[in-house]
């Protein structure tokens, strides 16, 4: 096996997008509802899918990596810009709290009957061109404080691999233990039956 | 005879578990993860191209993706077709479909859509300043264990935790 295959057809894509939006719906994470109910601890969800998946397909990968079956280093992995990104999050933080989405979330609310979610997509789209449009004096905040090409956890602390993905698992075992403890103090996550009334 | 009830969700645990092996095959497949402002960025400059073509061939964050020409060229706009597709057929399926205007018990629906407007608006710039959202920097980078990605993801949750004191009665 020699993966990545990187020759991938749009219907592959198609049908991975289609398990993406699958999951998102059947957690609930198309309701801006239960999505903003994160930030008010009163619905762990968004935390224990994401931590879940990234566990999951973390894993996975280092499997087939550890297998000889992967060639890591052709994935693609992103370079920190620390500002950027530390800002760039604040605002979609902000974004989620104030317009009850994220981009993807966005478009499986909207196609589980969600009309709002429209508006937060006009709303992406006069984001994404005012950034464009301030651009050239966005440019010095854009590239500050660069950290090396594609770094992981593993080459930033010096922590095998194995040993990351070990702590990671705990960190969402404390998340599920202390999302659990929050929610039964709340009244409970938001259900599929008080959104559909 | 409660067939005509809307299903409940399914548990985080086995819904995350699903999600990450798709993210996995997706990288398997395609060396790269799932993305989701991606698209709306193609989008936003194939509108400019035809609204104001003469700004977006010069706007020098805009041009270079004018280069790729027409959305449906790109990966992510079929990946987002097929976002589409799975909502609606899980909330289907389950029936959770409902169109409506999803709003808290004391907010009103003009005060809901131009909140959503006024979220976008900040999601965007913001998609756009991280290069990446929670699907495309967060979900997928984290699957490679990117600095980045946890960096991203620290940002997102420390604001929304500490703006949902102002914000919570927007959604309780």
């Amino acid at each position: 096996m020699n993966f990545p295959l990187e020759n991938a057809s749009n219907l592959v894509v198609l049908v991975a997008g289609f398990f993406f939006g699958y999951f998102l719906e059947v957690s609930g994470l198309g309701s801006p509802r239960k999505l903003t109910a994160q930030f008010t601890l009163g619905d762990w969800t968004v935390f224990k899918v994401m931590f879940t998946a990234i566990v999951v397909a973390a894993a996975g990968l280092w499997l087939f990596d550890v297998l000889g079956w992967l060639r890591f280093d052709a994935l693609k992995i992103q370079t920190t810009f620390y500002w950027a990104m530390i800002i760039g999050g604040a605002l979609l933080g902000a974004g989620m709290a104030i317009g009850g989405y994220c981009p993807g979330t966005s478009v499986v609310g909207l196609f589980t009957g969600r009309l709002d979610a429209l508006f937060f997509m006009l709303g992406i789209l006069i984001g994404m061109s005012l950034f464009a449009a301030n651009f050239d004096s966005l440019l010095g905040l854009f590239m500050a404080a660069q950290g090396p090409a594609g770094q992981t956890l593993p080459a930033l602390t010096g922590l095998p691999a194995w040993l990351i993905l070990l702590l990671l698992t705990g960190l969402a075992f404390a998340g599920f233990r202390l999302g659990a403890w929050f929610e039964s103090r709340r009244g409970g996550v938001v259900n599929a039956k008080e959104l559909a009334e | 005879m409660n067939d005509k009830q809307a299903q409940n969700f399914w548990p985080p645990l086995a819904a995350g578990i699903g999600l990450g092996l798709a993210l996995m095959g997706m990288f398997l497949f395609t060396g790269h993860g799932l993305g989701a402002s991606g698209f709306f960025t193609r989008l936003a400059v194939w509108l400019g191209d035809i609204t104001a073509p003469a700004w977006a061939e010069t706007n020098n964050f805009f041009s270079p993706y004018l280069a790729k020409g027409h959305p449906l060229t790109g990966w992510i706009s079929w990946e987002i077709a097929g976002v589409a597709l799975g909502a609606l057929a899980g909330s289907l399926a389950a029936r959770r479909f409902r169109l409506k205007i999803e709003r808290g018990p004391r907010t009103g629906v003009a005060v809901r859509l131009a909140l959503a407007l006024t979220g976008g608006v900040l999601t965007g710039f913001g998609a756009e300043l991280a290069r990446g959202c929670t699907s495309g920097l967060g979900l997928s980078g984290g699957a490679t264990l990117a600095v980045a990605a946890f960096v991203f993801l620290l940002a997102f949750f420390a604001a929304g935790l500490l703006l949902s004191a102002l914000t919570r009665r927007i959604w309780l």
